[in-house]
Parts: C-alpha cells; sequence; structure tokens
C-alpha cells in the first residue's frame, strides 16, 4: 500500500511539474515575461521618427529632470535643476552658479521629487514645468521652450519640502508644505518638545502669469505634523489645495512605528481664495524669513537675491481657510479627479483607498459637520465627506492618476502593482503586476481635467532580476502600460536616471516647435561676450585677466595667449559663435578644477580657472564640432609670479 | 500693336516689377548632418539666406574648402541690377503706350540680350568662387571644383547642390515668354505692316 501510495504521488507530482511547464510555456507563447504579445510593435519608434509624448520625470536623488520619448521610453536630455552637472558646466560656469545658492550657502545638490507642467484653465500649456528640492526646501522653474533650468526659489521656514509643487489650475500658484516638523522659526529647543514647540508650514508661491517668475505670496502656520503631499483642485474645486499629512501623534522618534498608531490621519485642505481674502484683509502678519531667490537675467546669466521676511496666517485668524478630512491610515498621495468633485487620498497603511467627495466636504461645513478641531482647525467628520472607499485594492495604496474615461489608477507599494478602479463607484476593474515596488505612476495629461490617456506609467523603486545586474547599484525603472482596452497591457520597461518620484508628460505636438535652436548672437548680452572675431581681448586687472575668446567650427579665437601667472584669477570668456542649430562647442583646460563648459550656439559661458604650474597649458573642445573637431585646440602659458611676460594673444585684424 | 496687345504687355512690364521683393533664384543645399537643408535666395539687389542664419552657415562651411566667404556687397550688380530691371520695365511700358510693335521688338532683344548677360554674369561669379580657392584650404581634393550649377543639381563633397529660378525669376521668365508670343502675333497678324 505504501509504496503503492509513494508511486501514485510520484506519478502525481511528474503530472503537476508537466502541467505547470505546459502552462508557463505555453503563457510564455502569448505573453512573454509579463508583457504583451505584440509590444514591440506598440512601442517601435522607427529610426527618424518622433515619439508622441514628452515625459518628464524627476530625477529623484540625483537633482535632475529627465526627460523622455513615448513610448520608445528613450532618455532624450537630462535637464540639469539642483545637481552641478559638470558634463555641462551647470552650477560651475560663472553664468550658472547663482542659481544654485540657497540661504546656507552655494547648494550643489538636492533631492528633486515632483515635476509639475504649467497650466492654463486645468490644462497643461506647455510653457514650464516646475519641480520640488525636498532637502533643501525649494522650487526651480525650466523653461519648456529651451528646457533650461531658468529661475530656483527656496522656501523659508520649511523642512523637507515634499507635498510641493504642484501647481493650481491656472499656475496661479505652487504649492510647498513641510514634511519634517520643525521649530518656526528655529531655535534652540529639546527635540522631546516637539508637540509645543514644532510646526508645520504651507507655503504658496505665486507664479507670473507672463513671465513665470515666483515669488513667496504667503505661509499658513500649521500644526506640527509630517505633510506630505498636495494637490490643488481643479473645475468644481478651483480655489481649494489638498495636502496629505502622517503623523498626528506628534511621535519625534521612531516615526516608522510611532506615527503609524492612529487610524486616521488626514488630509487638509485648504480654501486658497479664501487664505487670499485674509491676507488682502490684513490678517497676515510678517515672520521672520530669509530665503534665497535666482533667476536667470535676459543676458542669460543667473542672478542671486537674498530676501527676507514672509507673511503669516494663522488659521484661526482666517475662518473657512482650512479644515482636516480625517483619511485612513497615514496618507501619502491625495489626487483629484479629472471634474474636481473627488480627492483621492492614498493612505499607505489601509486596506481601502478612500475617495472623498468636494461636493460633500462643502456641506459638511455648511452643516458645521465637526468632529472637534485641531489648533483652531476643525477636523470634518469622516462619514460627512466620504464618497465611498475602493474596497480591496491591493496593499500600500501610494497615488492615483486618471484617463479621461472615468477610470483611476493607483499604485500599490506593497503588492507592487497598479489597480484600475472606476471612480464613480469605487469599483476595482482590473490589476496589473509592476516590477517592482511602484512609487508614483503617470498618465499623460492624468492630473488635467481631460487627461490624454493611453498609457500608464509604473514608476518603479526596485529593479532586482529585470536588467542585467551592474553590481550592487542597480538602476531603477519605469514600465510602459497600454490602457486603452479592458486590460491593462504591459509593453515596455526602460531604466530611469536617479530615482524617478513623479512625472508627467505632455504630447509632443504642444511643445516640440517651439523648442529653441540656437540664441541668437546679436541679441547676446552677456558683458563678456564677443560678437565676431576681430573683437576678442585680453584684458588685465591686477590679479584678475579676462580672456574674451570665441569658438566656430573648428577653432577658437585666440588660441594662443601669454602673459598669464600663476596664481592669477584667470576667466576664459567663451562665446560660441554659431548660428546652426545642434553645433555646441565645449572648453576645456588641463587642471581645471571645476568643470568644462558646454557652450550654445550664440551663446558665452565663462570658465575661472587659477593655474597653478608655470608652463604651457593644452585647451580644446570636448564636444566633437566637425571634421576638424581634434584640431580645436590652444594654449596659454604660465609664467610664474611676478614674471614680465606680457599679455599677448593672436586674433585676426 | 492691337489694343489687347498693347494691354498685357503694359501688365507683364508691371508684372515684372514682383522680381523686386521676390528671389530670382534660389541654391538648395543638402547634406546629411543637414536634414533641414541650407539655402541661398538671390535677388535682383541682395543675396539672402533661406533661413536667418543660411548665409552665414554657408560661409563657415566654404571656410574648409578654401572658398571665398559670400559678401553681398562685394558683389557691384547686386547695385546695378535694380536699375537694369527698372529700364526694362521703362521700354516695355513705353512700347505699350506708343504701340509700335518694333519697339515691343526691341524690349524683346533688349529683354534676351540682358538675361542672358546676367546668367552669364552669375556663372563667372559661381566660376569664381568654385575655382578660385584659397591655396591653404584645409580641405584639398585635387581637380575638385566647388562650382554650383547654374540651373540642376550637382554633388559637391557631401553636399547636393541644386539650383534653379525662383519666383521672381519665373516671373521673368514668363514675361520674356510673352513678350515673344507678342512678337510672333503682332508680326503674323500683319506681316510688314508699318505699325
Amino acid at each position: 500500500m505504501t509504496r503503492m501510495k509513494s508511486w501514485a504521488r510520484t506519478g502525481l507530482a511528474a503530472t503537476a511539474i508537466a502541467a505547470t511547464v505546459i502552462t508557463i510555456s505555453c503563457g510564455k507563447a502569448s505573453t512573454p515575461a509579463g508583457g504583451a504579445g505584440d509590444a514591440a510593435s506598440r512601442v517601435y519608434v522607427p529610426p527618424g521618427q518622433h515619439d508622441e509624448f514628452y515625459a518628464f520625470m524627476s530625477g529623484g536623488f540625483s537633482g535632475q529632470i529627465g526627460v523622455y520619448g513615448l513610448p520608445s521610453g528613450r532618455l532624450l536630455r537630462v535637464i540639469p535643476v539642483f545637481s552641478q552637472d559638470a558634463e555641462k558646466g551647470y552650477g560651475y560656469s560663472e553664468q550658472s552658479k547663482a542659481l544654485l545658492m540657497t540661504s546656507y550657502g552655494f547648494i550643489p545638490w538636492d533631492d528633486s521629487h515632483h515635476p509639475s507642467l504649467s497650466k492654463t484653465d486645468a490644462l497643461n500649456d506647455g510653457r514650464w514645468i516646475f519641480i520640488n528640492g525636498n532637502n533643501t526646501p525649494r522650487i526651480a522653474r525650466i523653461d519648456l521652450a529651451d528646457m533650461h533650468t531658468h529661475e530656483i526659489i527656496e522656501i523659508p521656514n520649511g523642512s523637507g519640502n515634499h507635498a510641493s509643487p504642484f501647481v493650481t489650475q491656472n499656475t496661479e500658484y505652487v504649492v510647498s508644505a513641510t514634511r519634517f516638523s520643525v521649530p518656526t522659526p528655529q531655535r534652540d529647543v529639546s527635540i522631546s518638545e516637539y508637540k509645543d514647540a514644532f510646526d508645520g508650514q504651507i507655503s504658496f508661491v505665486s507664479v507670473d502669469s507672463a513671465t513665470g517668475k515666483m515669488s513667496l505670496a504667503f505661509q499658513i502656520h500649521m500644526p506640527g505634523f509630517d505633510y506630505d503631499l498636495a494637490r490643488p483642485g481643479k473645475v468644481a474645486s478651483h480655489g481649494w489645495a489638498f495636502f496629505t499629512m502622517y503623523n498626528s501623534e506628534q511621535a519625534h522618534t521612531l516615526k516608522e512605528r510611532n506615527a503609524s498608531q492612529a487610524d486616521k490621519d488626514y488630509i487638509t485642505a485648504i480654501n486658497w481664495k479664501q487664505a487670499e481674502q485674509c491676507v488682502k484683509n490684513g490678517k497676515a502678519k510678517p515672520g521672520p524669513a530669509t530665503y534665497a531667490h535666482n533667476w536667470v537675467d535676459d543676458a542669460d546669466i543667473a542672478r542671486h537675491e537674498m530676501l527676507s521676511g514672509t507673511k503669516v496666517l494663522q488659521p484661526v485668524d482666517c475662518p473657512g481657510m482650512a479644515y482636516f478630512l480625517p483619511t485612513p491610515k497615514s496618507p501619502h498621495g491625495v489626487d483629484v479627479d479629472p471634474t474636481g468633485e473627488y480627492i483621492v487620498g492614498g493612505g499607505k497603511l489601509a486596506t481601502v483607498i478612500p475617495v472623498h467627495s468636494f461636493s460633500k466636504m462643502l456641506k459638511a461645513i455648511e452643516d458645521k459637520a465637526f468632529d472637534g478641531e485641531l489648533k483652531g482647525i476643525p477636523v470634518l467628520k469622516y462619514e460627512a465627506t466620504i464618497a465611498g472607499e475602493v474596497a480591496d485594492p491591493g496593499l500600500g495604496p501610494l497615488h492615483t492618476e486618471f484617463d479621461q474615461n472615468g477610470f483611476a489608477y493607483t499604485s500599490m507599494f506593497v503588492s507592487s502593482e497598479i489597480t484600475k478602479w472606476r471612480v464613480k463607484d469605487q469599483t476595482v476593474v482590473d490589476k496589473i503586476p509592476t516590477y517592482y515596488s511602484i512609487g508614483h505612476l503617470l498618465v499623460p495629461g492624468g492630473d488635467t481635467r481631460q487627461p490624454d490617456g493611453k498609457y500608464v506609467i509604473a514608476l518603479n523603486k526596485i529593479t532586482k532580476d529585470r536588467y542585467l545586474p551592474t553590481g550592487p547599484e542597480l538602476t531603477q525603472s519605469a514600465q510602459l502600460i497600454d490602457i486603452t482596452g479592458d486590460k491593462m497591457q504591459m509593453l515596455l520597461d526602460f531604466p530611469t536616471i536617479g530615482e524617478p518620484h513623479y512625472a508627467q508628460a505632455i504630447l509632443a505636438s504642444a511643445i516640440k516647435d517651439k523648442q529653441v535652436r540656437i540664441y541668437q548672437l546679436e541679441e547676446n548680452k552677456d558683458p563678456f561676450g564677443v560678437k565676431a572675431e576681430k573683437d576678442v581681448k585680453v584684458v588685465r586687472k591686477g590679479n584678475v585677466v579676462h580672456i574674451y575668446m570665441t569658438s566656430i567650427r573648428s577653432h577658437f579665437t585666440p588660441d594662443n595667449i601669454e602673459g598669464v601667472q600663476v596664481g592669477d584669477s584667470v576667466y576664459f570668456h567663451v562665446t560660441n559663435l554659431e548660428q546652426d542649430w545642434d553645433v555646441p562647442h565645449g572648453f576645456a583646460i588641463t587642471g581645471a578644477r571645476n568643470a568644462e563648459l558646454l557652450i550654445m550656439p550664440g551663446q558665452t559661458r565663462t570658465l575661472a580657472w587659477v593655474p597653478e604650474r608655470v608652463g604651457v597649458m593644452a585647451f580644446y573642445c570636448t564636444d566633437f564640432c566637425s571634421a576638424l573637431h581634434q584640431e580645436m585646440q590652444g594654449y596659454i602659458r604660465v609664467s610664474a609670479k611676478g614674471a614680465g611676460t606680457p599679455i599677448s594673444f593672436n586674433a585676426p585684424k | 500693336m492691337t489694343r489687347s496687345s498693347r494691354l498685357i504687355l503694359a501688365a507683364v512690364a508691371l508684372a515684372m516689377a514682383l522680381a523686386y521683393p521676390l528671389p530670382l533664384w534660389h541654391i538648395a543645399l543638402q547634406a546629411p548632418q543637414y536634414p533641414e537643408g541650407l539655402g541661398l535666395y538671390i535677388a535682383i539687389d541682395r543675396i539672402e539666406g533661406e533661413n536667418p542664419h543660411d548665409l552665414s552657415s554657408i560661409n563657415n562651411l566654404n571656410h574648409y574648402i578654401g572658398m571665398k566667404v559670400i559678401t553681398p556687397e562685394d558683389i557691384p550688380e547686386l547695385r546695378f541690377m535694380p536699375y537694369i530691371l527698372a529700364g526694362l520695365i521703362g521700354l516695355g511700358l513705353v512700347a505699350a503706350l506708343a504701340g509700335r510693335r518694333w519697339l515691343l521688338a526691341t524690349w524683346v532683344v533688349v529683354f534676351a540680350a540682358g538675361s542672358l548677360a546676367g546668367l552669364a554674369d552669375f556663372y563667372r561669379w559661381t566660376y569664381d568662387y568654385g575655382h578660385n580657392l584659397d591655396p591653404h584650404a584645409i580641405i584639398k581634393i585635387p581637380g575638385m571644383s566647388y562650382q554650383p550649377p547654374i540651373i540642376g543639381g550637382k554633388q559637391l563633397l557631401n553636399f547636393h547642390a541644386s539650383s534653379w529660378p525662383a519666383a521672381g525669376g519665373w516671373i521673368l521668365v514668363g514675361a520674356m515668354l510673352v513678350g515673344v508670343a507678342l512678337v510672333v502675333r503682332e508680326y503674323r497678324a500683319r506681316p510688314g505692316a508699318a505699325a
């Protein structure tokens, strides 16, 4: 009997294995490696053809923005924003250094999380993209016509600028909030006094509708919680902005556990139109603040100024401005559907996805359906604002984007999947695994009133075995998923720079044709710029030497320079005289301790250099510009300090 | 001349004034690195790039083969050609007003002679630019010259140059053909008649 059983068992096991193998191989035949069978043709963009969308992906700890084409997933450009980029001379050249100034001095890096396209009438208008610096609280503005950073403003009185920048429906404001509550203003107190001495701050930074220039409008003094993410209202809820927060426990140590105890934390609803009114009526009080504001002027030179003072609104002084919506549980993302009616909380420890109704919220406020208040801010009753809960969505809901057909897509960090659900009745309709541990996700136009749909892109934290391994440091990745049918279909994995947090995408047709090809040489206003080779010069002022030079295929003018001494401060002001598309020139000199320059046609960039050794040093073009690129080089003679070598250089008459 | 011939001649002469604003000739350059192309327009009194910086880009590229810099200010024809065109238009109008067919015939002959001289001059300049190269040029290929064609296409190293009349040029070509047609019409209708 025993033997028989054993034989039978082995037989059954063999059958089961065979069945599994057959299943797997069948599965592979139709859907290879988690992708649709015809995926290749659906993401294939033939040589020379353009992608349909630009995607702007945060570089996370790289501090930059990656620009990708969709659906191909091709990396098109890395826009340097918060971090120095030696390749481009960004943050090294004299014209760009000032962008990275802060109240802490020069900060050459940050952690960038949430790109946010400028909007008009709740649609992407293709003018600018904003992104937050999380570590040293800042917001940057990038112009979409030249894809360069044009402005960075520091946010005072905050710490951990995570709930940012998230533009309002007409780019009236970009927002900011404190993820790490701190004493405000900063002072020397015991950390154990957290509950009494630590504050949060929600800031509104206005954006000039013509120039895009940012200025700190007002700050709202909030209880010392951890404000996590934000999303302004739109259409129905235009005029409001929503901020998630965790740590209603107000823990100051081991937050992992101690800030995860309460069943519900809050979404903070801010009526910013009411706040504007209160500021207008003089309800805001002047508060201390010191912060940097940096921008690129019309001569293409970054300027830096330190500003002081801020307007602070206390919620008790401005009734009707702030409400707390109880939301399970340590909510992370907060997202507003295309109509503006539904406010979705991503309760990362919750078992459901709570969906608040904006109209119910207004009714609850009118009916005073309050559950007490916190530091003067009314807490609304959960039942009074909730439209419904998405049941069994998966584990660890974080962020939600929307399509144009009434569906929402929520990332599930813990169960590593995207859950598609119907907004109006909060019913799950589909799920798709992601590889692995999805954070944010993006639908092109998914935060506008009219999403472009077509794809959802998963932005994953972990890749493990998805790519060829590269030692202990592995790439992060994005995954392109088709959402045009009833079932989501995985089409493509592609690696990303840094760690992608949020990302946004815009139809290529909206910005492709306005891309700047060259800077007009005749409009070059750099005081050290030179418009013709005959105008180059070398000028000594004390121990400072200014070299006004030019580059054009395939030579520098001058290319022989003498009269420089060890210890001089030498400035190479290089103007690229080209007026031809895609002909940048580089500039590099032996022993440069900073970086090289990459100079666009018509642009002037300046490299500072302190010669340290007597001798003749070579400089050359680093960007392969022409057939005679290798010849594009020159020499500078460095004499000993105090040597009598006169300044001389060669140039055409 | 018949009334209709005079009217047509007057209209044609006036239409020739369009050759002031409109370019006469177009030279297009295509290369692998220039998918968007480079181009020059030659007009009665100026040479300009098809796009704002094309002329400087072409000059910059030409320095590799040692071609002289194309400087419109140094081409005297661009200064006096507008007067020649004005004279042709004036003579056409006089012929139309006078209604004399010999004047019409004279106009056509002068026009044709002027055009041939213009094309010959164009050829002379392009020959000079294409052959009279800097002996210290960066790229020297024995036997190679870089004269673009007057009409048609030609491969010049990595560039394919093609040269054709532009709008103003076609108007002049059309005007001349109409003039020839009018001469034929007038002389065939009343051969030997005095007027």
